[in-house]
Order: structure tokens, then C-alpha cells, then sequence
């Protein structure tokens, strides 16, 4: 029991730490490693809970592949490191009244006692959680309870990947493609042109 | 602090996990100096050569050999590059391939953590082997490497598109996704012949996962000098090349759990069972690398848009339709697993 809240303080310190360079690092690329570092202690964290099944997709698809494009991304920019900080103190109170509300709205939660033990002791010891791996509890209430919301995170997903194919595709002209069926039809009848050629003239 | 006594709650279990951690991880490092090993005698044979036979009865200590020599010489670090993330790459790429062994199981009961999701997991920790790739390529503040690490950000997380639907299909016909169960489910018959598709697509994408050859593009020596990890020498070099064959032998213990039957015999008779778990387990682990070491001496090197292609327009699709028979096969025929 004391290895696991040592690992508790040791995840939940390092997430908020790296939380906090995500936003003070002086270099993006730098800015998203500290992301990825966040999100994995984040996922430490939810291991702990023994929400195992959600702590692996938060790794598989916020760090396996989001967080991969985004870091593809931040490193392909040609960044200006001056530039870059010139609009700090001009961003600055539009920052700090995001993070005044969010203290706000945690501190509500608190108030009106949604975190009190008793609730979480209850949602703990509630017989659906000791019986069945979460895995299968989620995919229960998933696909049961919130099937329809579930198809229709399916189709936002869908219409984004459908708009930004198109914003992307445009007619570059000259583009060589190879067709590999084609190719792999080719044999030594249709792709040689046999010739005689008599001596002294030419094709 | 009541009853707390560093003696029972921290030293021992801690020494345990520790034990056992070095259990798993010292064989798994002194396998990787033989795979080496084996994989150049093995390309040796293929082009009728004799391969490393010096250092050692027939050359078996070679790799110790390289491993000192290269340890002992003088660490290189670019002068622009990134220095802490320059030499924590290579630490990242090794670690994530050691920690995937936790939920391995060598035999019943041989594994350091049974989780309910290990094939989650394991699926996690390799697509999180990127990382390696990608900072090393960044850090090291140069064209090839740069190049190197984009073009195996990119395949990497096609690949692992198709590795997590045909890991769908297995968890299909399983009904759990703890390792141990995976195993167990295939008692009667090694999934390698119902999915033999999914076998083939899965051995494909682990060879373009892992980098290895035809697939080894980021690494490309014939135009990218050595890709990634061009600018590294000395230790940061080592690690690297040790990340890579323990990252091999485990997309192959992977493979051999989801498809071989992990440490089940052929056949459940007298002198095949007779022969504990994981003699068995080590022997299709080695089988498999065998086959990692046999596409690298057989086949050339993809075009770089002929395996987006593969990735994309042929896994994808083939392994979706798969998830779907399979699904509907099972309906159809009532033999859905584990019933809820």
C-alpha cells in the first residue's frame, strides 16, 4: 500500500509539473514532449484508479497518435522564437480569465460536495464495479445506454476526416502516378515490340 | 504512519518487484546480443559467406565483442543540437522496448503483472516507440536524421492502424484481452490457421513497426546514411541498437501469444507436453525472428510510397473487412466467447 502512494505522489507530481512547462518552455517542441509526459502520468494516475482499460486508450490515442501528428507539426514550423513571445502580455488577461474561471467552476464542484467521500465510496463499492473488469462495463454502457451519441461522435468524426480530405485535394497536374495493377499485368508480349530490321536501314 | 514498518510495506515487496524485473530483463538483454549474433550468421549463410567466427568458439561472443568496443569509445554530441533531448532518445527507445515485458507471459503463471488489458498494453508501449525515433531525428539538428524521423513518424502510425484491427479480430475470437486468456483461448486450435490472413498482415506490419528490412526506411543507409541515428555513436548508439532487437523480440513473443498459442504444444500429447511452457514459448519466439532474419536476406527495400500504400489502401481495408467476417462468423455460428 505504501509503493502505491508513493507512485501516486510521483505520477500526480510529474503531471503537474510537466503541465506547468507545457505552458512556461521557451521551445514548442519542447512545450509538446511535456505534453506527452502529462498525458502518460495521467495515465499512471487512471492505473492507480483501476480504470486500467481507460488509461490505456488515453496512451494509445492522445500519445500514440495525436500527440505524434501534433509534435509532426510543431517541428516542421519554422518558428520565431521573438516573435513568439511579443504577444505575451497582450494575450495575458485573456489567459488569466480562463484559468479564474476554471478555479471558479472546480471550486462550485467542491462546494456543492460532488467529490464528498461518500459519493465516491458509493460509486466504488456500487456491486456493477466489483463484479466486471471495466473493460466490459464500458463497452456495456457504451453500446447500450449512449449507442445512438456513440454513432453520431462516429459521423462528426467522419465529416471532419471528409472536410479537411477536401480542403486538402486539388489538382496538382503533372503528377506521375504509378498504377500497380497495371503494372503487374505486364508481361513480355504486351510490353516488347519485336522488330526486323534489315541491315543498312533504320525504323 | 500507523503500523508502518519499512521492513514489510516498502523493502520487500519492493525487492520482490525489483527481482523480478531483473529476471525477465536479463535474459531478454543477453538474447538480444545472441539475436545479433544469430541474424548475422544467419545473413551470412544466405549469402554464402561465413559470417563473425573469430571471437569466441564460432564467432558466439561477437556481439560482446562490438558491445565493449563500443561503449568504450568517445561520446559525440553535435554542437547545436538539442543536447538533453539528444541523449534522452535513446534512453526513451530502450526503456519502451524493456517495458513491454512486464505483461508478457513465458508460461502459466510466469508474468510480472496478469493485467485484465495487457494486449492493450503492449499495443501502447509500441506505439509509443516512435518517440525515440522522432526526438533523436529532431534533436540531432540535421537533414538525414530529421528525415529519417519523419518518414518513420509517418509509417509507424500507419502501420499500427492495421496491428490494432487485426488485434481486434483475436480479441474477437478471445473474449478478454488479459495475455494469459489470449493463450488459453487457443488450446484447441492456434489462431495462426482460422486468421491466417491476420497472421500474415500482422508479421508484415510488426516488420514496418520495428523498422526492420524491407521496411527500414527511416534508417534508408543508401540515402539517408544511416537515418535517425546518423549523428549517435558510442553508448547513445547502443542503446538505440539494443532498443531495436528487444523491440523485435517482443513484436515476436506478441505475435507467438496472439497467433502461436504462446506456451502451448503443437499437440496435447504425451512427449510434446511433457516439455515445460516456456521451452515451447522460446522456441516460436525464435522461429519468428528467424523469419524477421530471413525477409531481411530475401526481399529488396520498399519505395517509401509503395509501403504507404501497402499500409493504406491494402492492411486497412483487408484487415477491416477481417474484423467484420469475423464478427459476423461468430454471430452467425453463435460462437461468441465468454458471453456477457
Amino acid at each position: 500500500m505504501y509503493l502505491y502512494s508513493i507512485a501516486f505522489y510521483l505520477f500526480s507530481i510529474v503531471a503537474v509539473l510537466s503541465a506547468l512547462m507545457v505552458v512556461s518552455a521557451k521551445n514548442p517542441v519542447h512545450s509538446v514532449l511535456f505534453l506527452i509526459l502529462s498525458f502518460v502520468n495521467a495515465s499512471g494516475l487512471f492505473v492507480l484508479l483501476g480504470a486500467e482499460f481507460l488509461a490505456m486508450i488515453l496512451v494509445v490515442v492522445y500519445v500514440g497518435a495525436v500527440a505524434v501528428l501534433f509534435l509532426f507539426v510543431v517541428m516542421m514550423l519554422d518558428i520565431n522564437f521573438v516573435k513568439l513571445r511579443e504577444g505575451f502580455l497582450q494575450y495575458l488577461p485573456f489567459g488569466a480569465l480562463l484559468g479564474i474561471v476554471l478555479i471558479i467552476e472546480l471550486g462550485i464542484l467542491f462546494l456543492t460536495n460532488s467529490f464528498s467521500e461518500n459519493a465516491l465510496t458509493q460509486f466504488i463499492n456500487s456491486p456493477k464495479i466489483d463484479d466486471i473488469e471495466n473493460t466490459k462495463l464500458i463497452g456495456k454502457v457504451l453500446y447500450t445506454d449512449y449507442f445512438y451519441l456513440f454513432q453520431i461522435s462516429g459521423l462528426i468524426l467522419l465529416v471532419a476526416m471528409v472536410g479537411s480530405i477536401t480542403l486538402t485535394l486539388r489538382d496538382r497536374g503533372q503528377v506521375k502516378r504509378q498504377n500497380i495493377t497495371s503494372q503487374n499485368f505486364i508481361d513480355a508480349n504486351n510490353a516488347i515490340e519485336k522488330k526486323k530490321i534489315k541491315l543498312g536501314e533504320g525504323i | 504512519m500507523n503500523n508502518f514498518s519499512y521492513l514489510n510495506d516498502l523493502i520487500i515487496p519492493g525487492s520482490i518487484i525489483i527481482a523480478q524485473i531483473l529476471a525477465v530483463l536479463m535474459p531478454v538483454l543477453i538474447s538480444v546480443a545472441f539475436l545479433v549474433y544469430a541474424e548475422r550468421k544467419v545473413l551470412a549463410l544466405i549469402q554464402l559467406r561465413r559470417g563473425p567466427n573469430v571471437v569466441g568458439p564460432f564467432g558466439i561472443l561477437q556481439s560482446f565483442a562490438d558491445a565493449l568496443k563500443l561503449l568504450t569509445k568517445e561520446n559525440i554530441i553535435p554542437s547545436n543540437s538539442n543536447k538533453l533531448v539528444f541523449l534522452l532518445a535513446p534512453v526513451i527507445t530502450m526503456v519502451l522496448s524493456l517495458a513491454g515485458w512486464a505483461v508478457i507471459p513465458f508460461a502459466p503463471n510466469w508474468v510480472i503483472a496478469d493485467i485484465n488489458v495487457g494486449i492493450m498494453y503492449l499495443f501502447a508501449i509500441s506505439s509509443l516507440g516512435v518517440y525515440g525515433i522522432i526526438m533523436a531525428g529532431w534533436a540531432s539538428n540535421s537533414q538525414y536524421p530529421f528525415l529519417g524521423a519523419l518518414r518513420s513518424a509517418a509509417q509507424m502510425v500507419s502501420y499500427e492502424v492495421s496491428i490494432g484491427f487485426v488485434i481486434i479480430t483475436v480479441l474477437l475470437c478471445v473474449g478478454s484481452l488479459n495475455l494469459s486468456k489470449i493463450v488459453m483461448a487457443q488450446q484447441t486450435l492456434w489462431f495462426a490457421i482460422p486468421l491466417l490472413p491476420m497472421f500474415v498482415i500482422f508479421f508484415i506490419s510488426a516488420l514496418a513497426e520495428t523498422n526492420r528490412l524491407p521496411f527500414d526506411l527511416p534508417e534508408d543507409e543508401s540515402t539517408l546514411v544511416a537515418g535517425f541515428f546518423t549523428e549517435y555513436s558510442s553508448a547513445s548508439f547502443v542503446l538505440f541498437f539494443l532498443g531495436e532487437y528487444a523491440s523485435m523480440i517482443l513484436m515476436s513473443s506478441m505475435t507467438v501469444i496472439l497467433f502461436l498459442g504462446g506456451w502451448l504444444p503443437p499437440f496435447d500429447i504425451f512427449p510434446l507436453n511433457a516439455i515445460p511452457g516456456v521451452i515451447w514459448f522460446t522456441l516460436k519466439v525464435m522461429f519468428i525472428l528467424f523469419l524477421f532474419i530471413w525477409v531481411r536476406g530475401t526481399f529488396p527495400r520498399y519505395r517509401y510510397d509503395q509501403l504507404m500504400r501497402l499500409g493504406w489502401k491494402i492492411f486497412l481495408p483487408l484487415s477491416l473487412l477481417w474484423v467484420v467476417l469475423t464478427a459476423g462468423f461468430l454471430i452467425v455460428f453463435d460462437m461468441v466467447p465468454n458471453s456477457l
